[in-house]
């Protein structure tokens, strides 16, 4: 009977041991061991001494693993609670029925509709360009491309999630936007439509590498089934193995949303400060996470009604990413169990 | 010393060797004499109706079997027979596997190990393990290898030097490795490294050791400094050795044990043991029948 | 049907038939590479425009009112000590936690609930962080507009990722040495102090250093805890005022002169070259991990 190789548990069984042992020999005093008749035992020496040591460490490590249930407690409270103090002024129908949102001018009004509609555009078409590029890459490299390429290529294409989002947004505002406004007729200098772009290079690899781990994972007994069919391999790739892997890609594809929703600096760079409820990706609009942004860079004295809808937009902006994080995880784990789409 | 043990059960033990009461330092030296010691030698631990389990599937199935002083006792059988778990279970190591239980008792010294008060990591100290595979720390140099044991306590160790000149003799390590203290542990061979793990646990001055198929992973030669070592340690130490290995049992061992499917089957002095063996079962293994 | 004749031919490959898969091949190729062309062709494009800007006396200069006299010392300065401070606290939580959940913690419904907690936490914007450290670090725990909440809301930003390099580095312990440790007697705190850390110590440095080259460029949970665009003296304590790179480069991407634009390149080159050192400390680390030679 081997013991099964699971990591070995404590040593001693009831967690506690002797912490303070320095200096302190046990048993009688072991002057010359070397040789001579066995020391007599003392019966004391196996007795367990109590031992606060122990307990001190473990008690510790957990308040370090229970800080990040306090950092999740901590947005939830500091969003609900600013957020409770915004609604307590503006009632939930003018936040969703509203469409301008104009906290800070004169004539104010507090509907969501033009932030979410900035947030929505600039991810629509971030998806635009991630979903076909990511999806083809990853179908490349999960199926046909040689093992020294994908060595080469998927870090590659890990480089392009690691650059800060200030130089994407720099890139977006100084060199795409002024060579789309060559091609693009009537594009503003702030607009949807570059950084949208941008982000779209940005979220690639999120989508190019789960989707490759779920194409990849499709057994290759599928593979050899269509194949033994007499199908091709073009065919058995979109006819038998992506729509196996249909639930990790659509899980890569959620996550990419996410993270373009909650993407913050290109879009305060390059796509504008004017909240417009339009669909246009010409004209400056204003997202969510940069109205954040903007309140920050500004004066609003704190405990304010303006100071607090940065918080309201934050809670709103939380409950979305969160959703579709929670829908990503449970598709994710259906297809780690192996069900097919 | 005879075939008395034709008709016996299986697990008395051979005349002449029963417990003895435990006695004082003084008391034992002036009694032991050359032909004491060989004639009577003394229960060093003992277990009575041992039984252990990983999760629900049962290892030992009631073992009741003494570990002489200063003996080498070998346990053989085939795989998956409980022999490294009885073993794992002299030193309470066996617990520390997550699901595993223990149940029956284990005595050193007359003392019972598994009570509730008793410490397993003090016990350790007394009663030290050789492991299959040579594990020294790779992040020590061989010197802080040996001296391991008592630094991880938190001890101080008054003279590092002597210990571990000491400790590597008795392992036979130290002419191979006096010059090279300071390299780290685990760049030795695998016949060095599990004589540094001897020594390491020699260091402690442990009373008994316990050695699990310590030269299954090692080629010949090193197994044979290995044997040479344990004959030399056991002047000093009481040793058990378990193996699957049936010759190296017939070479290195006073007594033998020999466990299947979690049962004690035959306990005897090697030589009767092997050559006159009183259950068919131990037959059987030994010629090669099975296992 | 053909004649018997020709059966062998029927069964040869065709040209037309690999055509529409050397075709997609191609295509998909384009589409992996394309992304990084463009990457590739928009930096040397920032570094052709930010050429004339990149000299000693942009890194040792304070922003200025006219771009050709702006640097970024402080904000380099800032990023220095921002990431350090950060790690300070980063590090011992994220160990921590790591040790708890690997070595101590038992299957009940709290460790999972932290679990969950630490993979959500994951996916959560960069920019709640900030608002988290604007209430609690900033107002309610008085810390200010200082590197102190800086560095505390970009470690609870990092906690994830360390977290989970430092579980892996915990796992490559192999359990033998466990055992080992545990035969010669020491209790389990001893074990992971003296076997277990040292040996997983490289690792979990690595963990952290990647954690760093993401955190240098983080820019919005800093505004939003109100690290200031405008510095133009250094950091003199935990408490005081700050800016870092990627605020500064954002600060001068926002101003229309052209000029500055050309600051902003320049910055921006320099928080890459700082990012690759970062990463190629990480991986000069990781190699020195496989080869096992301690120091």
């Amino acid at each position: 009977m081997t013991s099964p190789d699971r990591q070995p548990s404590d040593p001693g069984a009831d967690a506690t041991a002797d912490g303070e042992r320095a200096g302190r020999v046990p048993g009688p005093a072991r002057a010359s061991r070397s040789s001579g008749p066995p020391r007599s035992p003392d019966p004391s020496d196996l007795l367990r001494p109590r031992a606060r040591s122990e307990r001190f460490v473990r008690i510790f490590l957990l308040v370090c693993a229970l800080v990040s249930i306090v950092t999740t407690v901590g947005i939830v409270v500091v969003l609900v609670r600013e957020s409770a103090g915004f609604f307590a002024e503006v009632s939930l129908a003018d936040f969703f029925g509203d469409g301008q949102w104009t906290p800070l001018f004169d004539d104010k009004h507090f509907g969501i509709w033009p932030l979410l509609a900035g947030t929505l555009l600039t991810t629509l078409i971030a998806l635009l360009v991630a979903l076909p590029f990511g999806l083809l890459a990853a179908i490349y490299l999960a199926e046909f491309a040689p093992e020294r390429a994908r060595r080469v290529l998927k870090p590659a294409l890990e480089v392009l999630a690691g650059i800060p989002t200030v130089v994407y947004g720099y890139f977006a505002l100084l060199y795409v936007t002024p060579a789309l406004q060559r091609v693009v007729p009537g594009l503003a200098g702030f607009n949807a439509l570059g950084p949208g772009i941008v982000m779209g290079v940005m979220i690639l690899p999120v989508i190019a590498s789960l989707s490759e781990d779920a194409i990849y994972a499709v057994p290759a007994s599928l593979r050899e089934a269509s194949y033994a069919l007499g199908a091709g391999r073009l065919r058995t790739v979109f006819r038998v193995v992506i729509p196996s892997a249909f639930s990790g890609i659509g899980a890569s594809v959620i996550l990419g949303v996410s993270r373009a929703i909650g993407e913050t600096m290109i879009v305060a760079i390059a796509a504008g400060q004017q909240p417009r409820l339009t669909l246009d990706p010409r004209v400056p609009i204003e997202t969510m996470t940069a109205y954040i942004v903007q309140i920050s860079l500004g004066d609003t004295p704190a405990g304010t009604l303006e100071y607090r809808t940065i918080f309201a937009v934050g809670l709103c902006l939380f409950l979305v990413t969160l959703l579709l994080n929670i829908v990503a995880h449970r598709l994710r784990r259906r297809m780690l169990k192996g069900g097919l789409t | 010393m005879d075939s008395a043990l034709a008709t016996s059960s299986p697990t008395t033990l051979p005349p002449g060797c029963g417990p003895r009461p435990t006695a004082t330092a003084g008391e034992r030296s002036a009694a032991l004499t050359a032909d004491d010691a060989a004639a009577h030698p003394a229960e060093k631990m003992s277990t009575r109706d041992l039984r252990a389990w990983f999760d629900k599937t049962e290892a030992l199935k009631g073992i009741t079997l003494p570990i002489l002083e200063r003996r080498v006792t070998a346990i053989i059988g085939p795989s998956g027979c409980g022999k490294s778990t009885f073993v794992r279970c002299l030193n309470r190591m066996h617990e520390v596997v997550p699901g595993a239980r223990v149940a029956g008792s284990v005595l050193l010294d007359g003392q019972e190990i598994y009570a509730p008060n008793v410490n397993p990591v003090r016990l350790r100290r007394r009663v030290g393990m050789v492991f299959q595979k040579p594990n020294p720390f790779p992040t020590m140099s061989i010197r802080d290898n040996v001296l391991a044991g008592l630094r991880l306590g938190g001890e101080k160790v008054p003279d590092p030097a002597g210990l571990v000149e000491r400790a590597l003799r008795q392992a036979a390590l130290w002419d191979e490795v006096k010059d090279a203290l300071d390299r780290p542990g685990s760049g030795l061979s695998g016949g060095q490294q599990q004589r540094l793990c001897i020594a390491r646990a020699l260091a402690l001055e442990p009373e008994v050791l316990l050695m699990d198929e310590p030269c299954s992973a090692l080629d010949p030669t090193a197994t044979a400094r290995i044997e040479e070592l344990i004959h030399e340690l056991r002047e000093r130490y009481t040793i058990v050795i378990v193996t699957h290995n049936m010759q190296q049992a017939a070479r290195v061992a006073d007594y033998t044990a020999f466990f299947h499917l979690g049962e004690l089957v035959e306990y005897d002095r090697t030589d009767v043991l092997f050559t006159r063996p009183s259950r068919q079962r131990t037959e059987d293994y030994i010629t090669g029948r099975f296992g | 049907m053909s004649a018997p004749s020709s059966r062998t031919h029927d069964l040869a490959i065709r040209r037309a038939e690999l055509a529409p898969q050397r075709a997609f091949q191609a295509i998909a190729i384009v589409a992996l590479v394309l992304p990084l062309l463009l990457l590739l062709f928009l930096f040397g494009r920032s570094l052709v425009d930010a050429w004339p800007r990149l000299n000693w006396d942009f890194i040792t200069s304070f922003p200025s009112r006219k771009p050709e006299l702006a640097g970024i010392l402080p904000a380099l300065v800032g990023t220095t000590y921002l990431m350090g401070l950060t790690a300070l606290i980063a590090i011992p939580v994220g160990l921590g936690a790591a040790l708890y959940l690997e070595e101590y913690a038992r299957p009940t419904r709290l460790t999972r609930l932290i679990e969950l907690n630490i993979n959500t936490l994951a996916g959560v914007p960069s920019i709640l962080y900030g608002l988290l450290g604007l209430e609690v670090f900033a107002r309610v725990l008085g810390m200010g507009r200082s590197l102190l909440a800086g560095a505390c809301t970009l470690a609870l930003l990092l906690l994830p990722m360390v977290i989970l390099a430092s579980r892996e580095a915990l796992r490559t312990v192999p359990p033998s040495l466990r055992e080992a440790a545990y035969a010669l007697g020491a209790d389990k705190w001893q074990t992971l102090r003296g076997v277990v850390l040292p040996m997983c110590l490289p690792g979990v440095l690595t963990g952290v250093i990647l954690s760093l080259a993401r955190a240098i460029g983080e820019t919005a949970p800093l505004i939003t805890i109100g690290a200031l665009t405008y510095v133009a003296f250094l950091p003199d304590s935990v408490h005081s005022g700050f800016t870092a790179l990627p605020i500064q480069i954002f600060n001068w991407v926002s101003r229309p002169q052209a000029g500055f634009h050309v600051n902003a390149a320049a910055g921006i080159i320099v928080l890459v070259v700082l990012m690759l050192l970062l990463n190629g400390a990480a991986i000069w680390l990781r190699a020195r991990l496989q080869r096992r030679v301690y120091w």
